[in-house]
């Protein structure tokens, strides 16, 4: 088979210090899970450089509305969660699917794995999802997730956190993540916030209040804004992909 | 310039979000192209199984073609094959992916690439993404792929799923003899 067009800018690898080391012994779990065996550079190649480009038809009206998924409302502080998705230039990126994920107002999960001693809100899931805007833009409405115990060391919690899945336009710009709460004195003892070297990153992870997004007598705003990586300035510059034709 | 938002475990209560385990139905009946079955099972570094695992898919059709605007050569916005999947590992760690049988695709250089499954895959104790490729055993255009010529060839078996019946076999292993080799991409 022949290419015989150009192919297209790959995506910029991310540094060292942004990305958090998969062996990371503070968090337990990463022992038996991390590869031991480096991992092995590849070329960017329209494999990776496509991805799933998931469309209207996967979201309901609703899904972003995690208040309002069940007959009565769930208990707990209502809030809104709402930013941009971006790359590294600044460009937004439009109709990418963001999706999230959360434990209750008590700390619990509705999952049957869950075994904390914390009450389960008949009327909450905890799971939304929805699209990006033509700028980028994207707004929840749910309830702040409460912070739980867990049995990574002795007296463990995690910070209250929203999981966070974005897409993006490219198997590489697909990130999984969790936004924390500005303030939260869980932060500093947190091994899995702390697993990202770079201050600046971590920082990246922790929503801000925002008056703006405020709705008046009704729910906090954060923001929350989210960078997928961006595309390589000049053709061909990606480690190891020459133009082909 | 900003550095991209970090990567966090996805943990272990994704199954709210992605509530489908075990088997994955990636191609609708109408979709053109031979059906494969890839199965295996997700192993730590004791052996034990990985029940808590999120395995997402991306490939090609049968004619090597990425549903993608990048792919000058797609299909179109409205593919009948999508190429996209995921699901959640079951009790056992394992998993099922029926597709379609992807057909070979332009690489780096000109040089065709092998048929072959992508695969993004998320777990507790994952602080990032594991990328891996699943390419099938009976196909000679292996000998030349790019990707796999980059691996040393002790390791290049680990990418391969081995033919078994009517199904292809692919363990992921995280670490370990055997271990699976992973891709920094």
């Amino acid at each position: 088979m022949s290419n015989t067009e150009s192919p297209p800018h790959g995506y910029r690898r991310p540094r060292v210090g942004d990305v958090p080391p998969n062996d990371y012994p503070r968090y337990r779990a990463t022992a038996l899970r991390h590869p031991a065996q480096p991992l092995v550079v590849i070329p960017q190649t329209l494999s990776e450089i496509t991805g799933p480009v998931l469309g209207h038809g996967a979201v309901g009206a609703l899904d972003h509305d995690l208040t309002r998924q069940h007959p009565g409302e769930p208990l707990g502080e209502r809030i809104v969660i709402a930013g941009r998705v971006l790359d590294q230039d600044g460009r937004a990126v439009p109709d990418s699917l963001i999706e999230i994920w959360q434990a209750n107002a008590a700390g619990r999960y509705a999952h049957v794995e869950d075994t904390h001693d914390a009450p389960l809100d008949a009327n909450f899931s905890g799971a939304g999802r929805t699209l990006t805007d033509a700028s980028g833009r994207y707004r929840f409405v749910t309830v702040k997730p409460g912070a739980y115990p867990w049995r990574n060391h002795d007296n463990a919690w995690r910070p209250a956190h929203v999981h966070v899945s974005v897409f993006g336009h490219s198997f590489l710009t697909r990130v999984v993540t969790q936004m924390y709460f500005p303030g939260d004195p869980l932060l500093a003892l947190d091994p899995i916030f702390n697993a990202v070297p770079s201050e600046r990153a971590r920082q990246r992870l922790v929503s801000t209040f925002d008056l703006a997004l405020t709705e008046p007598g009704w729910a906090l705003g954060y923001r929350f804004d989210v960078v997928l990586r961006g595309r390589d300035a000049t053709l061909g510059a990606t480690r190891g992909f020459t133009t082909g034709s | 310039m900003p550095s991209p938002t970090p990567s966090q475990t996805i943990g272990p209560f994704f199954g709210v979000l992605v509530p489908e385990r075990g088997a994955l139905l990636m191609a609708a009946p109408e979709a053109s192209g031979p059906r494969v079955v890839v199965t295996g099972v997700v192993r730590d570094g004791r052996g034990a199984p990985v029940p808590d695992a999120l395995v997402e898919v991306w490939q090609a059709d049968a004619g090597g073609r990425w549903n993608h605007p990048d792919d000058l050569r797609a299909a179109g916005p409205v593919a009948a094959f999508g190429g996209f999947g995921r699901i959640h590992t079951d009790a056992s760690g394992g998993f099922t992916i029926e597709t379609i049988r992807p057909g070979a695709a332009p690489g780096p250089d000109g040089a065709p690439q092998a048929p072959h499954l992508l695969i993004g895959l998320f777990a507790r104790g994952l602080l990032t993404r594991l990328v891996t490729r699943i390419y099938f055993d009976d196909e000679a255009a292996n000998e030349q792929d790019p990707v796999l010529r980059r691996v040393p060839a002790a390791r290049r078996s680990t990418l391969v799923a081995a033919r078994r019946g009517g199904r292809y076999c692919f363990d992921i292993v995280l670490q370990g003899p055997r271990e699976t080799v992973f891709f920094d991409v």
